[in-house]
């Protein structure tokens, strides 16, 4: 078999749980044989602190923060697939939720009034990046060329999604892998 | 060819005198999509999700009369892109998290979002502000879910006889009302047996204390499309 070259993947988190990335794990000792197909570049497995040029991107998680924007925009000027994984990539997702709360309310009732807290302070450090008042999924920033929805998507939509891709093919998944929860 | 028959999709579909094309079209088992519809009352024909192409000019089959020797189009790739469209915009214009829907799995915008092949709401979001009201002992009403296709307005008017819901605004700023003098669900006559407060399409009017009753994964669209769930209940 000739060698062939190895598409590079990379992946991130951005305002996500990390949740699709463990289903991801979840394909199990299908990952081998992925591997057979792909190398990674910046994912939480390989510790790699900046996206170079890709084939995929997958990205997980909406839009929160500064940092979050810079990620994605580095995401989607090397990779030249970029796929958004997941409810909060795809349309906010649980930390959408406090859109319409307002973001100064929302951090005193997190680190001032919330159960058990006593002398709460507010995070300032310059190093954090500076919170967004509303959370958005990646589509309203970046161009996305492809989208897998579900909380997370079961591993079983992870695996046909992905070698789909790889076979050169329209990502399509079966009617019970398409889940938007 | 007969006189009391309509083609759709190249099928011959026979109506009875005074059935709306929709009519028709269920009782042959033809399945044309929609939300705001519901055999079960007065069509409405707000959420467009039925138009056909009648003889070359859209119309919602949900109204439109069936009428002898008319060429429908319904389950065109075009006309499907358009309702995909249709289901996208109802989801940026509300806040649809299914994620943490009780009605996730019985819920038809859902469904018809899988039915078309929705993979992503394509607009930008409007992540309106809107309220929830718990006030109710039995039922739960949850603005930020609903897409004012006016079935709870209808079922309690037409069914209950209570008129307990109304619809007001105008464009975006339509929105349903409760009818008490505190605007709270709580002091209406709303009784949790009511038609209201189960004909709900999306999880907008949610019965208390009935949360996972049925787990996620048997309920009624995981398994089978919103086609053939309508398609076998209409038989």
């Amino acid at each position: 078999m000739s060698e062939q070259k190895k598409i590079r993947v990379a992946t991130c988190s951005l305002a996500g749980c990390f949740g699709c990335h463990m289903s991801f794990l979840d394909i199990d000792e299908r990952l081998l044989q992925l591997l057979e197909h792909i190398e990674f570049d910046r994912t939480p497995l390989t510790d790699i602190k900046h996206c170079g040029p890709c084939d995929v991107g997958i990205i997980e998680g909406g839009v929160c923060n500064s940092e979050n924007v810079h990620v994605l925009k580095e995401f989607r000027k090397n990779c030249k697939v970029l796929v958004a994984i997941g409810a909060c990539a795809v349309n906010g997702g649980i930390p959408a939720v406090r859109n319409n709360i307002d973001l100064w309310e929302c951090f005193q009732e997190v680190y001032h009034y919330g159960i058990g807290l006593k002398n709460g302070q507010i995070p300032n450090d310059p190093e954090l990046p500076l919170p967004f008042d509303q959370v958005h999924p990646i589509y309203e920033v970046v161009k996305v060329d492809y989208f897998l929805p579900g909380c997370p998507p079961p591993a079983d939509a992870i695996w046909k999604f992905l070698t789909d891709l790889l076979a050169g093919k329209t990502p399509k998944l079966e009617y019970e892998t398409l889940h938007y929860d | 060819m007969s006189d009391n028959t309509i083609n759709i999709d190249g099928q011959t579909v026979p109506f009875l005198p005074g059935q709306t094309i929709m009519e028709a079209a269920m009782a042959a088992e033809v399945y044309i999509p929609h939300l705001c519809h519901n055999p079960e009352f007065t069509p409405h024909g707000s959420c467009k999700l039925c138009t056909v192409s009648v003889n070359g000019r859209s119309a919602a089959a949900c109204t439109m009369p069936a009428a002898a020797g008319q060429q429908i189009l319904n389950n065109t790739e075009e006309l499907n892109a358009n309702r995909r469209a249709l289901v996208q915009m109802l989801f940026v214009e509300g806040n649809h998290f299914c994620p943490f829907c009780e009605k996730s799995g019985n819920c038809q915008l859902q469904a018809l979002g899988y039915y078309l092949g929705m993979m992503d709401p394509h607009y930008n979001h409007f992540y309106p502000a809107r309220a929830v009201d718990g006030s109710h002992p039995d039922v739960l009403l949850d603005l930020n879910r609903c897409i004012m296709c006016e079935l709870c307005v209808r079922a309690s008017r037409d069914v209950d006889g209570k008129n307990v819901f109304g619809l007001t605004g105008r464009g975006i700023h339509t929105h349903i009302t409760v009818n008490s003098p505190s605007g709270r669900l709580g002091d209406t006559n709303l009784a949790v047996s009511d038609k209201a407060a189960e004909v709900c399409p999306v999880g907008a009017i949610i019965k208390k204390r009935h949360g996972f009753a049925v787990p996620i994964g048997e309920r009624l669209y995981d398994h089978k499309t919103i086609r053939e769930v309508q398609t076998e209940a209409h038989k």
